[in-house]
């Protein structure tokens, strides 16, 4: 295991951020904490990282206690969601700042931080200061940066957090890439769903400072341990006992046995995909995801009147134990 | 249009009466009966103790003011605990008070017969009427410069810089010299400014625990004051000279400690003060 969590507790006076968490991250993996803001996924990472001290609880990295040792002498890179670049500096100085400070020789120094800048393409930019980037470029930078002392462990605190949403969805497939050809071991700490399943190769879902499951991007969202993943990975709806995706609710124009009368609220294009919200017969409202073909076969439109039966559903015990599947 | 012109000019003439007017005039007294008068005014031994006594207490001053003045605002940024709020009452104190309590406060102390005073004259030092006392004069006048000038700034930039240092293997004392400090120089620099500028025209406390001695505890301000008392006009003219000309070295300085900053750094969160 690259980082062992045991039974890790944090507070911040009255408040319990991480709450008796044990978690293993494996060599060589890419794994998202993901979880609500203020669900302590943040603050787990610092305590990696050594900028938190956790109150009860032990962090290993490499089989080696780490709980003791300050950030300086743990062997990660740690990227923060603003940055955190140095402003005073050009890219190269920034990129070269960890190789300075161990005192490599010059040349040394002058070829890795030309290895790194090529790794993050920004080899033209390498004179600029940090004012003079976008926010993907500066987060690029601050990767290297993070990336030149060669970490046992590279720790993410919401990197893309700040960027907008197209820059954000390039660096994502760009990380992975990354990750293939440097695999170094990572923690990537995100609310954003879409993203963990998209770049993790495990996931871990936090709420309330605990770890509510973790596992496989398709295992949390095919079999969710309770109604939190269930909601939070994933759209859901609440039909009664059960939980819905909508995509496993089955939308006809003639009843069949057991489907339930709805009315077409909305429809929604999304490109290849097609949402339509419906009214269910005693007012409940769930949306029904469908192919843009079969909206094309259901002439979907406002006003009309639907049948729909879910095809498949989960229930969870009040105890939150086992999933349970029709 | 014309409303804005009437403000602009409203806002100059304010200035140019209040401020450049009367200044400039010192100048053109000083010059006005030629340069003659105003070397021999200049060059006279108990004139050049009186700027050689400022430039010193300034040297000493504003160091120990600039240290104390950086450590106090990162404790008052960085740290949590009780106090703290009397902490930041008591760096404000000196602006509260005038000088020339200040200068009482320090003689009650350590005059002869004050509480410290005694004890320390037994022990070969002297404070009031010396050097000793009109530097702890000088430092508490202005003390909070730095300290204000730095605690924006410092709390602008957070911690994030500093923490991403530890990760990549500085030291916290590396940290601090390498990333935190060049992030907040310019509200440093700007507090330095103004904390010479402060002990350079220092007048109220100094003048109680100096004595004023001419040729021995006399600084450039005191000395401007005992010319003028003494009709010679041209003597008070000059020393005004020499202080206002101190005050635009400084600026001097910061102007061009400035220009060699990288152009990409420009929106370092000093700047902000600056403009």
């Amino acid at each position: 295991m690259a980082i062992a969590i045991r039974r890790v507790t944090k507070r911040f006076g009255d408040f319990v951020a991480v709450d008796n968490v044990s978690l293993a991250i494996a060599s060589g993996s890419l794994t998202a904490l993901l979880g609500p803001s203020g669900s302590g996924k943040s603050t787990l990472l610092r305590i990696v990282a050594g900028l938190e001290h956790p109150d009860e609880g032990d962090v290993s990295i490499h089989g080696e206690d780490a709980t003791g040792l300050p950030p300086q002498e743990r062997g990660v890179g740690f990227v923060f969601q603003h940055y955190a670049a140095f402003k005073h500096m050009s890219v190269r100085d920034n990129v070269a700042f960890a190789l300075k400070i161990r005192k490599r020789p010059r040349e040394e120094i002058r070829d890795r931080v030309g290895e790194l800048l090529r790794l993050v393409q920004l080899e033209g930019l390498a004179n600029r200061y940090p004012s003079q980037l976008s926010g993907g470029q500066r987060q690029r930078m601050a990767l290297a940066r993070a990336l030149a002392a060669e970490p046992r462990v590279l720790l993410l605190d919401e990197p893309f957090g700040a960027l907008d949403a197209r820059v954000r969805k390039e660096l994502r497939a760009w990380l992975r890439r990354l990750h293939e050809e440097v695999p170094v071991t990572t923690v990537l700490v995100t609310h954003d769903q879409e993203e963990a399943m998209d770049v993790a190769d495990r996931v871990a879902v936090m709420n309330e400072g605990r770890v509510e499951q973790t596992g496989k991007p398709r295992d949390l969202y095919e079999h969710p341990a309770n109604e939190f993943v269930m909601s939070f990975v994933g759209p859901a709806h609440r039909l009664g006992e059960a939980w819905i995706r909508p995509h496993d609710l089955e939308v006809r124009q003639e009843p069949n046995g057991t489907s339930t009368e709805a009315m077409v609220e909305r429809v929604v294009h999304l490109g290849f995909e097609v949402r339509a919200e419906l009214v269910l017969e005693d007012g409940r409202r769930v949306s029904a995801q469908v192919t843009r073909n079969e909206a094309d076969e259901l002439e979907l439109r406002e006003g009309q009147i639907v049948f729909v039966r879910p095809s498949r559903t989960h229930v969870f015990s009040a105890v939150a134990t086992p999933p349970g599947h029709s | 249009m014309a409303a804005r012109l009437g403000l602009r000019f409203a806002a100059l003439g304010y200035l140019a009466g209040l401020l450049a007017f009367p200044v400039g005039l010192v100048f053109w007294r000083t010059f006005e009966d030629g340069l003659g008068p105003v070397w021999n005014a200049a060059t006279n031994p108990e004139a050049l103790h009186a700027l050689w006594l400022t430039v010193l207490i300034a040297l000493i001053a504003v160091p120990a003011n600039t240290i104390f003045g950086v450590v106090c605002a990162l404790v008052i940024v960085r740290d949590r605990f009780h106090g703290k709020t009397l902490l930041n009452a008591l760096v404000d104190l000196p602006f509260a008070l005038s000088p020339v309590i200040i200068g009482l406060a320090l003689y009650l102390v350590y005059a002869r017969t004050g509480w410290f005073g005694g004890w320390l004259v037994d022990h070969g030092i002297t404070v009031i009427f010396a050097l000793p006392g009109m530097i702890l004069a000088t430092i508490f006048v202005s003390l909070p410069f730095v300290v204000r000038e730095t605690v924006p700034v410092l709390r602008e930039i957070g911690t994030e810089q500093e923490e991403a240092a530890w990760t990549l293997g500085a030291s916290p004392l590396t940290a601090f010299f390498r990333v935190t400090l060049p992030a907040i120089r310019w509200g440093v620099t700007y507090g330095i400014v103004l904390t010479t500028a402060r002990a350079i025209g220092e007048f109220g406390a100094v003048s109680i625990v100096s004595g004023s001695i001419a040729g021995r505890t006399e600084t450039l301000t005191l000395h401007v004051q005992q010319r003028f008392q003494g009709f010679d006009l041209t003597g008070a003219y000059t020393a005004s000279v020499e202080l206002a000309l101190l005050a635009l070295i400084t600026l001097l300085l910061m102007t061009l400690l400035r220009k060699e900053t990288p152009v990409g750094d420009s929106d370092s969160p000093g700047d902000e003060a600056l403009r």
